[in-house]
């Protein structure tokens, strides 16, 4: 059942990075170097959906709070997201856009791919010089959330409302600011070439 | 032409069917992640040539151990999915590679002029594909060396971490963009 799942899902969602334009690093390139923030508004307005209808599911009832899975916060969360930020910069491509945009038959994706094999190997390896360092110590309680989730064990960071609520607004949130971003911001490059 | 064929799509429904799929997996299964697997993919294939990474034992909580700390800790989680390759989220991302395989077969693809590189790194580093290759190569190290000292990508930290309000979500996004914006600004200051 798991793994019909795992097909439904992964297929449902390799698709649909095609549709929004994620597998062609012009758009995601174009998106960091703000001439075209078209793929941003897609993703935050992704991301409120997303968080929209789990909050409302956790509330009635319909999701599972045990299905949740909130990774830790580290320093090395940080340095990673820049390292990442820098490679995803340069190519175009993130790990999940790599394999995908690979799978559309594009050359330069197959050798990021590549090289993310050996750099994942390159990480396996030198692991044992980050594991017991502060870079790996976690902070702010760890596995935090912005509030407290009902049926979770996760720290919460402000108990102000329950974490369902803060949840469903920092959804609606990121619906909104995808809403009101425009297009362009980056006003000196005006001369866009239509995609493809 | 149908808009729904569009490519990319509108941002709203876009946005929609992205929001969908991350609910979906969440309430069914668990929140969707991606780079984990490029360190599985490396240990079935590490295991393949050296059966003595990834073994069975009785004392680690997954049940199976590795002689690589990495994959060994948890209780031995990396090397259980290694030793197990037909698990949820290795075939996860298997299957998102068919998904977008189809997807583009039925819109016909990435131009044949577009598979080495984007007409943007054209415009900016010129047409030969060996520089495209070996920028895609240091990339690729950086993001996958990055996502596992993070713990996670794009996908579980970015999309997943921000729609469960995780801290750890946040603080990965703010590193990622407050490179990769200066980054591209400086990189790619022609359109293309």
């Amino acid at each position: 059942m798991q793994i019909l799942l795992a097909i439904l899902i992964g297929a449902a969602f390799g698709f649909v990075l095609d549709r929004v334009g994620a597998t062609n690093p012009n758009y995601i390139i174009k998106m960091l170097n703000l001439t075209d923030l078209h793929l941003m508004k897609t993703i935050l307005a992704g991301i409120g959906v997303a968080s929209i209808l789990m909050f409302a599911g956790l509330s009635i009832g319909l999701v599972d709070p045990g299905h949740l899975s909130v990774k830790a916060a580290y320093g090395g969360v940080f340095l990673g997201g820049i390292l990442l930020g820098l490679g995803f910069a340069i190519s175009g491509y993130c790990p999940g856009t790599g394999l995908t945009a690979m799978a559309t038959g594009r050359i330069d994706a197959l050798v990021f791919v590549i090289g993310g094999l050996v750099g994942a190997a390159a990480y396996m390896l030198t692991y044992s010089a980050f594991a017991g360092t502060a870079l790996l110590e976690e902070i702010a309680g760890g596995k935090s959330t912005l509030g407290p989730v009902s049926g979770t064990e996760y720290p919460a960071l402000l108990n102000v409302m329950p974490g369902e609520w803060l949840g469903l607004l920092v959804g609606l949130a990121f619906v909104l600011i995808a809403w009101v971003l425009p297009e362009r911001v980056d006003t000196r490059k005006r001369q866009a070439v239509p995609a493809e | 032409m149908t808009s729904w064929t569009q490519v990319p799509l509108s941002w709203k429904t876009g946005g929609l069917l992205l929001g969908l799929v991350f609910f979906a997996a969440v309430a069914l299964v668990k929140p969707i992640g991606v780079s984990t697997q490029f360190v599985v993919l490396d240990g079935i294939l590490w295991n393949a040539a050296d059966p003595t990474v990834v073994t069975p034992s009785e004392e680690a909580k997954s049940g199976y151990a590795s002689t690589n700390p990495y994959l060994d800790k948890s209780g031995g989680k990396y090397a259980a999915e290694i030793a197990n390759p037909l698990n949820y989220s290795f075939v996860l991302v298997i299957a998102m590679m068919a998904g977008a395989l189809i997807s583009a077969i039925l819109r016909g693809g990435a131009p044949n002029s577009e598979r080495a590189m984007p007409p943007v790194w054209r415009a900016n580093f010129g047409d030969a594909p060996w520089k495209r290759y070996v920028a895609a190569f240091g990339a690729g190290f950086l993001v996958l060396y990055g996502a596992r000292l993070a713990g996670g990508c794009t996908s579980g930290h970015m999309m997943s971490g921000m729609m469960q309000t995780a801290l750890s979500g946040y603080i990965f996004s703010a590193g990622a963009f407050l490179i990769a914006i200066p980054a591209a600004l400086y990189l790619f200051r022609k359109e293309g």
